[in-house]
């Protein structure tokens, strides 16, 4: 172990005199290294990370995209006062991704955390439990968008046969098409998925956790419920930060679902959300290249809170290591 | 373990330890399997209907309304799904992208990992935290600048489809999917090459073998599990990818299915009927691959959760 990092310290601080026992990377090495570290570094640094920093700079532009990059204008904040103040479609986005965020963290995530403490006991039958629920997972989101088309449709989805408000003459339950519902009904079609994620990411954190605090708390007259609150919950908090960082993102992710039942062309009233409205300047007829950055910018400050948390959060003990 | 299972009954019942011990149904075990199956069930229910309303003729449902028994239960759905909307081209598609995607982002992935978690160079955390933080990104954060620059990247034909750009080429969607999911890929690898005894590679760089040697011949066959769990994460990830197959090609003949499938629905699939086979051929694949390393997948998973 330590006769490596010594070798490996050499390298980094070239010059400085070895133990001598491991003999030093030769050039060739050198070079191999940098091509297996550099071109994967770049490819990503190129595809995610510049494109990041440039939706900051043309945020601050206009272009329709259709001239050269010389007709690219610098315009101040323009987009962003435009964006906060006479867009009528931003403020119903953010406010439709945070309720997609709360609707998250108080139902389809706990239920998945509950799922999964409830199977982590030694039960019959938990791969039948665990493979059923599981399914909706690999299934793709957009797949899931047209087999709740088939629960939802107003004349013959499932949901409206069952409550009979398909019935020629009686009223018709709109739950994809009335936008004070579609939010509601695309949040459950997503629940389906989220739960089970959650609930298969806490079962690992579970095996992993120690068994014998468990134990210990049961000896001494613990109920299941202040076992789970008091020793299980608090002994798995890295578990618990990264359940937290992935309904967060995929709350901000939301999309394929969304984009598949609104229909066409991606959109409908009740269903906007940030990640929508970005996509439709690209996928729609006016492509309004520096306003879709602005938007992106706003999508992008929000991630950042919960990916910094969780990075600093990940890598803190290899840094004081 | 079996302690802990009993918790639930000692709750319940103030019996002496030596009564529980013995081999009883209890009432708190039948409150949970009921639970247990009655969620199993209800998360089956959409796949169910979905499965039930393609396998129905559409004179059927048309008569009878689709909340009914059906007649009589035939595949016809899938037949005409699969010929009128031509889905064998959209498939191959997905086959095209998806492949070479998976198995540059595990090559790619394996080398920093190896690079990272081998060497103690100053760099090593921060390539960590960028690729991590990269994957965890939204897509839509970067879709504005990046479909402007797939616009002005021109390629070679052989490897642009003919468009000549990076634009509607398989090849910009494969580096776009290696780009972001290299990220989680990294992490897990250099996490698990971590447990992989320093004193073999050691022993190979006593002997002389060259950097390469050490990673190609020692380090990679040693992954051989994380490489699995991840190929078939990355395969289900991947062949799921709804965004980039729609943003980044402009018509839809080029597209993965996952992403044709939408534009398909208005053409082709006119009935839900033929919406449900058209939706459960394309969720097939993954069904498959599930069901058939399900160990795979959720190790997959589980590896990236597990190490916080």
């Amino acid at each position: 172990m330590t006769v490596i990092t010594d070798a490996a310290e050499n390298v980094a601080g070239a010059g400085v005199p070895g133990s001598g026992r491991v003999r030093r990377l030769t050039g060739r090495d050198k070079i191999v290294l940098g091509l297996m570290v550099g071109i994967p570094t770049l490819l990503h640094v190129v595809l995610v990370w510049v494109p990041t920093l440039v939706s900051v700079l043309l945020s601050f532009t206009r272009w329709d995209g259709i001239g050269g990059l010389a007709t690219i204008k610098f315009i101040g904040v323009q987009n962003y006062s435009t964006m906060f103040t006479v867009s009528p479609t931003f403020w119903p986005a953010v406010q439709h991704n945070v309720i997609w965020l709360v609707f998250f963290v108080l139902l389809p995530t706990p239920f998945g955390v509950f799922l999964a403490y409830q199977l982590d006991k030694s039960i019959r039958f938990t791969r039948f439990y665990q493979t059923a629920i599981f399914l909706p997972v690999v299934i793709s989101a957009a797949v899931t968008g047209f087999i709740w088309q088939t629960i939802y449709d107003p004349d013959n989805g499932l949901v409206n046969s069952i409550l009979g408000t398909n019935k020629p003459g009686g009223t018709y339950i709109e739950w994809l098409g009335n936008s004070h519902l579609n939010l509601w009904a695309v949040l459950v079609a997503a629940s389906w998925k989220q739960a089970a994620y959650i609930m298969i990411l806490y079962l690992a954190g579970l095996k992993g956790a120690d068994p014998s605090l468990r134990e210990a708390a049961a000896l001494d007259g613990a109920s299941e419920w202040q076992t789970f609150m008091r020793v299980t919950f608090p002994a798995l908090k890295p578990i618990n930060i990264i359940i937290l960082v992935v309904t967060i993102i995929e709350s901000l992710r939301a999309f394929d679902l969304v984009y598949v039942v609104a229909g066409t062309n991606g959109t409908k009233p009740g269903l906007e959300l940030l990640s929508i409205l970005i996509a439709n300047n690209i996928l729609g007829e006016s492509s309004l290249v520096g306003y879709g950055s602005a938007l992106a910018v706003v999508l992008l400050v929000i991630s950042l809170a919960p990916i910094l948390s969780y990075v600093f959060q990940t890598f803190r003990k290899e840094q004081q290591s | 373990m079996t302690a802990v299972a009993e918790v639930p009954a000692a709750a319940e019942s103030s019996r002496p330890v030596a009564v529980r011990r013995r081999k009883r149904v209890r009432p708190a075990r039948v409150v949970l399997h009921v639970f247990l199956t009655v969620t199993a069930l209800v998360w089956l229910v959409p796949l169910v209907w979905a499965v039930y309303t393609s396998l129905r003729t559409f004179a059927d449902t048309s008569q009878h309304g689709y909340f009914s028994l059906a007649t009589a239960l035939t595949f016809e759905n899938y037949e005409n799904a699969w010929e009128q909307a031509g889905l064998p081209h959209y498939f191959l598609n997905s086959v095209i992208i998806t492949v070479p995607a998976v198995l540059l982002t595990l090559l790619f992935s394996a080398s920093v990992a190896f690079f990272v978690s081998r060497f103690n160079f100053k760099v090593n955390l921060f390539l960590l935290m960028l690729f991590t933080a990269g994957n965890l990104l939204p897509p839509q954060v970067i879709i504005t600048p990046l479909f402007r620059m797939y616009l002005l990247i021109p390629l070679p034909d052989w490897l642009s489809n003919g468009s000549g750009l990076m634009y509607n080429s398989f090849f910009g969607v494969i580096m776009i999917h290696v780009a972001f999911q290299s990220g989680f890929c990294t992490f897990v690898l250099s996490n698990y090459m971590k447990t992989i005894p320093h004193e073999l590679t050691e022993a190979a760089l006593v002997d002389g073998a060259s950097v390469f040697r050490q990673f190609w011949q020692i380090i990679l066959p040693l992954c051989r599990p994380a490489f699995a769990a991840l190929a078939t994460l990355l395969t289900i990830w991947i062949y799921n990818d709804f965004f980039w197959g729609l943003v980044l090609f402009q018509t839809g003949a080029d597209r993965p299915i996952t992403s044709a499938i939408s534009s398909l629905q208005g053409q082709y699939f006119s009935n839900q009927n033929l919406i449900a086979a058209g939706a459960l051929l394309t969720a097939i694949p993954t069904l498959a691959i599930y069901l058939a390393l399900q160990r795979q997948f959720v190790s997959g998973l589980t590896l990236g959760a597990n190490k916080g």
